[in-house]
């Protein structure tokens, strides 16, 4: 009987980690859907320069990759650092890989 | 699969992706081949930046992209984002059919997406007869563009599989890693998204 509680609230306090981190994922959700919003809205008023607009649209695509990497994707929790090596490793590759392409077409 | 009772447990562990070493592998896998997939995106995407210029007289990036259209099909992924997370949040919480009921909504929206994305395809060809072999820049947007519906096409099928295969199986640490695999590769597909919403079409309509 003891035991048979005990492995109840192991379950529990599983179901209420779960829940805390579903909460976080939502913020996350909203706020990515509010960058998605600002970056739309930006271009579609037209009411910004073309040399503020794309830095300003590339941040905020950077910022949602990291939500959907670190929360979407459980990049934050414990046992990650091998796969953000991994994906690290590929975002690396990717840069030179633009940075090459890059230097080819307008240096 | 022959049956092997330890896949099959009384109570399944909190996390039953990562139980077993052949999920720990998956897991692992799965991660190694999306830094390989960014590579290859990155590829198309400063092919796509040399070329979105040279349009060879035919119309450009600024007169072609409906914004509209481009919205509706980002708030598709985007939920479709989130509604695995929510089948990934009662894999393991061990609801195996309210798991199955979100990857189903998830892959309702990656349907959606896709037939967005062929409408936009036939009305680009039929009212610009703007083609992949009309300029440069034509190739250079069908095969980015084009390379990223493939994945969610892809992404659909497999979402299909898994969910007819493992329809009466019901959840256990044989199938658990497979559902979380397809989860990571479905929010990746929303990543390359973000970059082509942003590198292709907002980019292209700011002139």
């Amino acid at each position: 009987m003891t035991q048979n509680t005990n492995v109840n609230k192991a379950v529990d306090f599983e179901k209420q980690k779960n829940k805390q981190e579903m909460k976080m994922q939502v913020v996350s959700f909203a706020l990515m859907i509010v960058f998605t919003l600002v970056a739309f809205g930006a271009v579609a008023t037209g009411a910004m320069q073309k040399i503020f607009i794309i830095p300003i649209l590339l941040v905020m695509a950077i910022i949602q990759v990291a939500f959907q990497f670190y929360y979407f994707m459980h990049g934050k929790e414990d046992g990650h650092g091998i796969p953000m090596t991994l994906i690290y490793g590929g975002v690396w590759a990717a840069l030179l890989t633009l940075g090459g392409l890059g230097v080819i077409s307008w240096w | 699969m022959s049956y092997d009772p330890a896949l099959f447990p009384e109570e399944l562990p909190s996390e039953p992706e990562k139980a077993t070493l052949e999920g720990q592998n998956k897991f692992m896998g799965l991660w190694f081949f999306l830094g390989g997939e960014t590579v290859l995106f990155a590829a198309l995407f400063g092919t796509y930046l040399a070329l979105k210029n040279s349009t060879a007289g035919g119309p450009s990036s600024d007169e072609l992209f409906g914004l509209e259209l481009v919205f509706l099909m980002t708030m598709m992924l985007l939920t479709s984002s989130l509604t695995s997370v929510y089948a990934m949040y009662h894999m393991r919480n061990h609801d195996f059919k309210k798991m199955q009921l979100w990857l189903g909504i998830t892959g309702l929206l990656g349907v959606g997406f896709l037939i967005c994305e062929v409408y936009e395809f036939a009305h680009y060809i039929t009212d610009y007869g703007f083609t992949f072999r009309s300029s440069a820049f034509g190739s250079a947007f069908y095969a980015i563009v084009g390379f990223h519906g493939g994945h969610v096409t892809f992404g659909i099928c497999w979402l299909i599989t898994l969910m007819v295969r493992n329809a009466k199986r019901g959840l256990n640490l044989y199938n658990a890693p497979k559902f979380n695999t397809f989860s990571l590769y479905w929010h990746f597909i929303d990543v390359i998204w973000v970059f082509v919403f942003t590198v292709v079409y907002l980019m292209g309509k700011v002139t």
